[in-house]
C-alpha cells in the first residue's frame, strides 16, 4: 500500500501535534457535513483490482484486433519500442514542472530538444513546451493574434476544412469575446483561396489546416500573402508526420503552426492525452501563451536550461496574462521527443511516403468499385475523401464483420457530405489489408447493385 | 534610494518631469529595484496618440515580474524612447534618465495637482514596507 | 559535465529506425508541393536511449525521494495505474470507434463520473478538460452561461481572494470576466466584510480556493457561500487543495455550485515533468444541462445477464467542447484503478493522512521557522523563509540548500500575502522517517544559516548544475538549437 504508518506511530504524531485523535484535526469543517458515509466500493488489492481493468479493457475491441482505416485527427501509427521504454522512467514521469532548475535538468533539456525539432520539422522559429491539443492550440493562437494587433483587430477567417472539433473549442473559447468567425459556410469543394475575398483590414488571424480535414493538400503562398497584406497573421495546423514530406508552413509564410503531435509516437488511448504543437516565428515570442525553455549558464560556468519568459505566464501576470495555461502535455512532448529522435530526418521521410503510397493505392482500389467515387481531385497525403453507395454507419456496420474498422462518417459534421467516408490509411495497413478493405467494400456495391435490379 | 525632489510620483511608482506643456514619464528607483533586472520593455502608445490618465503606456518584465506603466496624466504623446526596448537594463541603471519611456504634451495640466511629490513618495514608500 | 544536445550528437548519414519495404505499387508524389531538406537529427537507437536516460538522471522525481511542494500534491504515483493505463485494450482505441467497440472504455469513464460525483457532492461531472486551469476555464463558462440562460448576462465580475492562484483570474480574464480581489482576514479566511462590499447585481460568481493556499479550511466557508449566493451570484470551487477533503467534507455539501478536480494531483496520476494533467469538472444540479458535451450516459439499461450500453450524450444548453475527443482517458484509467484500490475507507485514509502529515511538519518546524497562520492546517502549511536578525537570507536560499540534502524544496514565494513563503504539502504517502528526515534538514539550515549563511547563498552544491543565469536566459533568447548547421558543415 502507499500508507505507512503503524499506529504507533500515528499516535506519535498525534502527540506532536497536541492533538487527541485524527478526528480532532478536522474543527474547522462544519460539523454537519463532517465526515460523509460515501457510496463508493470497498477497496480492492493490486491483483484483484488490474483484473477488473482487464476485464473492462477487454470488453474494447483495440485496433490491435482490427484493420483499422480511421483517422480525422487522431492516427494508428507504430511506436518504437524505446520511446516508452524512456517515458517509464520514474525521474522524467514523476517529476514535476521544472521551477528548480538545478534539479530539473532532464526534463529542462529535453523540452529544449522538443522546441528544436518541432522548429525544425514546422519551419518555423521558436516553439512553446506544448498545449493539451490541436484543438486547443488553435484557440490559443486566436488568443495571441487578438492579443498581438492589442484587441484592435477582432475577425478571424476560418477553413470549414479544419477539424470539426477544432472548430467547436475555438467556439467555445470565444465565446463572450468580440472575436467574430467566419468562412466556415464557404463551399466545401473550394481550396484555402476562397478564403482571400474574407480577409479585411478587421481580420487578426487566418486558419487553414494542412493537410485539411479531408487529407487534402494545396499550396498556401498565395493565402498567407493575402493575408499579410491585409496586416493579419495566418495560422496553419499541421498533421506532423506529413511535414516528413510535404513543404511547410513556414516555406509559405505561416506567422503561426498548431498541430495534433499525438501521430508522433503517443498511443491513441481513446482520445487522449495527446499533444498541442505550437510554434510561431520570433517577433511574436512574447505573445505566445505557454512555458518555454532557454539555454544558459549556471554559477559554475556550464551549459544549462531553465524556464524563461515566465513573467508572460498566469502566475505572474494573473488577470493579465493572455491565456491561463499552466499545465503542458510534459511527458507527451518527451514521447514526441524520443519519437523524433530516433526516427530522425530518414525516418520521419520514410514514414510519411509510406503513409502516401499506401493511401493512394487504397484510393485506387476502392475508387474501382462501383458505387464508390474520389469526393475531390486534389492531392491528399494519407487520408481521402470517398462518395459511398450506402450510409457511412451501414458500411462500417458490415466491415466491422470483418473486423475492420471503417472511416469517419463526415454526414455527422457536414449535412452536405452524407454517406461520404473519411479513409486513413498509415504505415500500419499492409497491403493484404488495403485488399481486404476493398473486398468487403466491393461485397456491398454488388449487393446493392443486386437490390435495385 | 533617489528619489530627485524636483519629480512628481504616482502611487505606481512613476514618475513624470514637466517642462513647459511636456511631461516625461518613466519609472522609479524603487520600483526598479523591486523588479530586479528589467530584460524587457515595450512601450505600448506611438507619437500621436491621445492617452488618458491610468491608460497603460507600457509593460516592464523582469526574470520574476512583470509591470505596466500607467499614464500619470492625460494629454497626446509627443515622443517614445525608442532605444530603450534593446536596451531595457537601463531601466535598472538609469531610470531617472536614459529609462525615460514617454513625452506627453499635456491636456490638462490641472492633474498634476493630485501627484505625489518627492517627501510623500518617500513616505508612501516608507509605510508599504 | 553537460550532456549534449541533439544537434551536436547528430552524424550526418546515421539511420535510427527503419520501416519496412513499401509493399503497394508506388504512386507519383506531388511535385511542388515536396519539402527539400528535413533538417531531423541523425542518430542510432544507443545514441537516443543514452541521451535521455542521462537526462532523466539529472531530474528529481518523487520515486527518487521526498518532494513536498505545496499546492501540487506530488505524492506517489502507483506503478499498477501505468500497467493498467497501457493494456492494449485501452492504449490501442480509436476515439472515433463506433460506441459498442468502446463499452469497457465508456464503463470506466462513466463509472469515474459516477465516484467523482459521490466523492465532490454534485449532480454531474464532465471528465473532457486537460488540466487544472482547463477545468476552471470550463467552470467559469458555465457560469457565465448559466446567468446568460437566465436573461442576467450583466454578471460578469467574479471575486477572487487575494490567497489564490494564479490562474484564477487568469482564467477569468480570458472568459471575459472582470476580476476583483478580495482579501484575506487576520485568520486566513475571506474576509467578510470586503465579500459583502462586492455582493451586487453585476456579481457573476467567487471563485474559493478552499482548503486555501495556506493550507487553512475557510472557518466562514458556509457564510461565503450563503451571502454569494444571496447576491445571485455562484460559487467556484478550485479543487487543487482536494487532497484534504475526501470522505472528510463534500464540496457540494457546503453549497459549492462548481468544482474542478485535479487527477494529476488528488487521485495519483503523475505529473510527467509538467503534464498531462486531467482537470474533470463537477456541477450542481441546476447547471447540468451546461456542461460541456459529450459525457457519458446509460443509453440501455442492463440486467441480469446482459450489462448496460453505454454512449455518449449532449447536454441540452452545453457550453460546446473544450477539447477534441473525450479528455485524457489515459489519466481517467490511472485514476479510476487508484480510486478503486482504496474504496470507500482508504478515500478518508489519504486525507487523514495527508492533514497529519502536514500538522506534524508544522509542529516540527514552527518553533524554528515563523508560521504566520498557525492554527491546525490541513493538507499544508505556509511557513516564512526568513529570519528578522539575517536580513540576507530569503526563502529562496533556503529552498536552494534543501537539494543538497536530497529533498526537493517546498513551493516559495506562494502565496503572496506571505512574505518569503514556504509551502510545504508533504501528502499521504510519506513515512514518519521521510518527514523527520525533512525536518530535521530545515532545522539544520536554519542553524546554517547563522554560523555559515555563505552555505546557504551559495547552495546548491550537489546538484547537476548550480544557480542559474536566468537574465540572461530571458535577455538572449537561446531556445532551440539548428539542426540545419549541422547539414551544412556535412556537405
Amino acid at each position: 500500500m502507499y500508507f505507512s504508518h503503524t499506529p504507533a506511530e500515528r499516535e506519535a504524531m498525534l502527540r506532536t501535534i497536541g492533538v487527541k485523535s485524527l478526528e480532532d484535526l478536522f474543527q474547522a469543517v462544519p460539523a454537519a457535513h463532517r465526515f460523509p458515509d460515501l457510496r463508493l466500493p470497498p477497496a480492492l488489492t493490486e491483483m484483484e483490482a488490474l483484473s477488473e481493468m482487464q476485464e473492462y479493457a477487454l470488453a474494447n475491441e483495440s485496433i490491435q484486433e482490427l484493420s483499422s482505416f480511421l483517422g480525422a485527427g487522431a492516427y494508428h501509427h507504430y511506436i518504437p519500442a524505446a520511446v516508452d521504454s524512456l517515458l517509464r522512467r520514474g525521474e522524467f514521469y514523476t517529476a514535476y514542472t521544472p521551477y528548480q532548475p538545478e534539479i530539473s535538468q532532464g526534463t529542462l533539456q529535453s523540452i529544449f530538444d522538443y522546441q528544436s525539432l518541432v522548429v525544425a520539422l514546422t519551419g518555423m522559429e521558436v516553439s512553446n513546451a506544448s498545449h493539451y491539443d490541436g484543438a486547443t492550440a488553435i484557440a490559443e493562437a486566436v488568443t495571441m493574434a487578438h492579443a498581438n494587433f492589442r484587441g484592435k483587430r477582432a475577425r478571424v477567417v476560418l477553413s470549414p476544412a479544419v477539424h470539426p472539433h477544432y472548430r467547436q473549442v475555438l467556439h467555445t473559447y470565444n465565446h463572450g469575446t468580440p472575436i467574430e468567425v467566419v468562412g466556415e459556410d464557404l463551399d466545401l469543394t473550394a481550396g484555402p483561396e476562397a478564403l482571400i475575398p474574407l480577409i479585411d483590414p478587421q481580420t487578426a488571424l487566418v486558419i487553414v489546416q494542412y493537410p485539411d480535414f479531408f487529407g487534402r493538400i494545396y499550396d498556401l503562398t498565395h493565402l498567407a500573402q493575402a493575408a499579410h497584406a491585409a496586416g493579419a497573421l495566418l495560422a496553419v495546423s499541421v498533421n506532423p508526420t506529413a511535414l516528413g514530406l510535404l513543404k511547410t508552413p513556414g516555406e509559405f509564410g505561416a506567422d503561426i503552426v498548431t498541430g495534433e503531435g499525438q501521430p508522433l509516437g503517443i498511443p491513441l488511448s481513446f482520445g487522449g492525452p495527446y499533444l498541442g504543437l505550437f510554434a510561431t516565428r520570433k517577433e511574436y515570442v512574447r505573445k505566445m501563451a505557454g512555458r518555454l525553455v532557454g539555454e544558459t549558464v549556471d554559477n559554475r560556468g556550464q551549459r544549462a536550461y531553465v524556464l524563461t519568459l515566465t513573467a508572460r505566464e498566469q502566475h505572474i501576470r494573473r488577470e493579465k496574462a493572455t491565456s491561463n495555461i499552466c499545465t503542458n502535455q510534459g511527458l507527451m512532448a518527451l514521447a514526441a521527443t524520443i519519437y523524433m529522435s530516433l526516427l530522425g530526418k530518414h525516418g520521419l521521410r520514410q514514414v510519411a511516403e509510406l503513409c502516401y503510397h499506401k493511401a493512394h493505392y487504397a484510393a485506387q482500389k476502392i475508387t474501382a468499385l462501383p458505387g464508390y467515387a474520389l469526393w475531390s481531385n486534389a492531392p491528399f497525403f494519407h487520408e481521402f475523401v470517398v462518395r459511398c453507395p450506402l450510409p457511412v454507419d451501414e458500411i462500417n456496420e458490415h466491415l466491422l464483420e470483418y473486423d475492420i474498422l471503417g472511416g469517419y462518417d463526415l454526414g455527422q459534421d457536414y449535412p452536405q457530405l452524407e454517406n461520404h467516408m473519411l479513409i486513413a490509411v498509415t504505415e500500419m495497413n499492409s497491403k493484404e489489408e488495403i485488399d481486404r478493405l476493398a473486398d468487403a467494400l466491393a461485397v456491398l456495391s454488388y449487393e446493392e447493385e443486386a437490390s435495385y435490379e | 534610494m533617489n528619489i530627485p525632489t524636483e519629480l512628481k510620483y504616482t502611487e505606481n511608482d512613476e514618475w513624470i518631469r514637466v517642462e513647459g506643456n511636456i511631461g516625461t514619464v518613466g519609472i522609479t528607483d524603487h520600483a526598479q529595484e523591486q523588479l530586479s533586472d528589467i530584460v524587457y520593455v515595450e512601450i505600448l502608445v506611438s507619437e500621436g496618440d491621445r492617452v488618458a490618465k491610468g491608460d497603460s503606456c507600457a509593460t516592464i518584465e523582469s526574470v520574476k515580474a512583470a509591470a505596466d506603466v500607467y499614464m500619470p496624466v492625460s494629454g497626446k504623446i509627443v515622443a517614445i524612447n525608442e532605444k530603450l526596448p534593446d536596451t531595457p537594463e537601463m531601466v535598472n541603471s538609469d531610470p531617472y534618465g536614459g529609462a525615460w519611456m514617454v513625452k506627453v504634451e499635456l491636456s490638462n495640466p490641472s492633474e498634476l495637482n493630485g501627484l505625489l511629490d518627492a517627501s510623500a513618495y518617500q513616505a508612501k514608500i516608507a509605510a508599504s514596507e | 559535465m553537460s550532456e549534449p544536445l541533439l544537434c551536436e550528437l547528430s552524424v550526418p548519414g546515421r539511420v535510427g529506425f527503419r520501416f519496412p519495404e513499401v509493399d503497394v505499387p508506388q504512386a507519383p508524389l506531388p511535385e511542388g508541393m515536396l519539402r527539400q531538406e528535413l533538417p531531423l537529427p541523425e542518430l542510432y537507437e544507443v545514441d537516443v536511449v543514452r541521451h535521455y536516460t542521462r537526462l532523466s538522471q539529472l531530474n528529481h522525481g518523487i520515486d527518487i525521494g521526498f518532494y513536498p511542494l505545496g499546492s501540487c500534491t506530488m505524492k506517489y504515483n502507483p506503478k499498477v495505474n501505468e500497467e493498467v493505463a497501457r493494456l492494449p485494450g485501452f492504449a490501442h482505441v480509436h476515439p472515433l470507434q463506433p460506441e459498442e467497440t468502446v463499452q469497457g472504455s465508456l464503463a470506466l469513464m462513466y463509472q469515474l463520473q459516477e465516484w467523482l460525483k459521490e466523492i465532490g457532492g454534485f449532480a454531474g461531472v464532465t471528465l473532457q478538460p486537460a488540466a487544472g486551469a482547463q477545468g476552471e476555464l470550463t467552470g467559469v463558462l458555465i457560469i457565465r452561461a448559466y446567468h446568460e440562460a437566465n436573461g442576467q448576462s450583466q454578471r460578469n465580475k467574479i471575486l477572487i481572494p487575494d490567497s489564490a492562484h494564479g490562474t484564477n483570474p487568469a482564467t477569468s480574464a480570458m472568459s471575459g470576466m472582470r476580476v476583483v480581489e478580495i482579501k484575506s482576514d487576520g485568520r486566513g479566511n475571506v474576509d467578510l466584510e470586503a465579500l459583502r462590499a462586492e455582493c451586487d447585481e453585476s456579481l457573476a460568481g467567487l471563485m474559493l480556493t478552499n482548503p486555501n493556499t495556506l493550507g487553512l479550511f475557510d472557518e466562514n466557508v458556509e457564510e461565503v457561500v450563503r451571502l454569494v449566493h444571496a447576491a445571485g451570484g455562484l460559487v467556484y470551487g478550485d479543487g487543487a487543495n482536494l487532497n484534504a477533503l475526501l470522505g472528510i467534507v463534500r464540496p457540494g455539501d457546503l453549497g459549492i455550485d462548481v468544482l474542478h478536480y485535479n487527477l494529476h494531483k488528488t487521485f495519483s496520476t503523475p505529473h510527467g515533468g509538467g503534464g498531462p494533467g486531467s482537470g474533470p469538472v463537477g456541477v450542481a444540479e441546476k447547471l447540468v444541462d451546461f456542461l460541456p458535451g459529450p459525457l457519458v450516459d446509460i443509453i440501455e439499461p442492463g440486467d441480469d445477464e446482459e450489462p448496460p450500453l453505454y454512449g455518449f450524450v449532449y447536454p441540452k444548453k452545453s457550453i460546446g467542447r473544450v477539447k477534441a475527443f473525450h479528455g485524457h482517458f489515459g489519466m481517467m484509467a490511472r485514476a479510476y484503478t487508484y480510486m478503486r484500490m482504496h474504496g470507500k475507507e482508504g478515500m478518508r485514509m489519504i486525507s487523514e493522512y495527508a492533514v497529519l502529515n502536514a500538522n506534524y511538519l508544522r509542529a516540527r518546524l514552527r518553533d524554528v521557522y515563523h508560521v504566520p497562520y498557525d492554527r491546525i492546517c490541513m493538507h499544508e502549511f505556509v511557513a516564512e523563509g526568513r529570519w528578522p536578525d539575517i536580513p540576507d537570507i530569503q526563502a529562496l536560499d533556503i529552498a536552494k540548500r534543501l537539494m543538497d540534502f536530497g529533498f526537493h524544496p517546498p513551493t516559495n514565494y506562494f502565496p503572496l500575502i506571505v512574505h518569503d513563503a514556504l509551502m510545504i504539502e508533504p501528502t499521504e504517502t510519506e513515512s514518519l522517517q521521510n518527514l523527520d528526515a525533512f525536518a530535521d534538514a530545515m532545522i539544520k539550515i536554519a542553524e546554517e544559516a547563522r554560523s555559515n549563511p555563505e552555505l546557504l547563498k551559495t547552495a546548491p552544491h550537489n546538484t547537476p548544475v548550480g544557480r542559474v543565469d536566468e537574465v540572461k536566459a530571458a535577455k538572449e533568447l537561446v531556445l532551440c538549437c539548428g539542426f540545419r548547421s549541422t547539414d551544412l558543415s556535412s556537405k
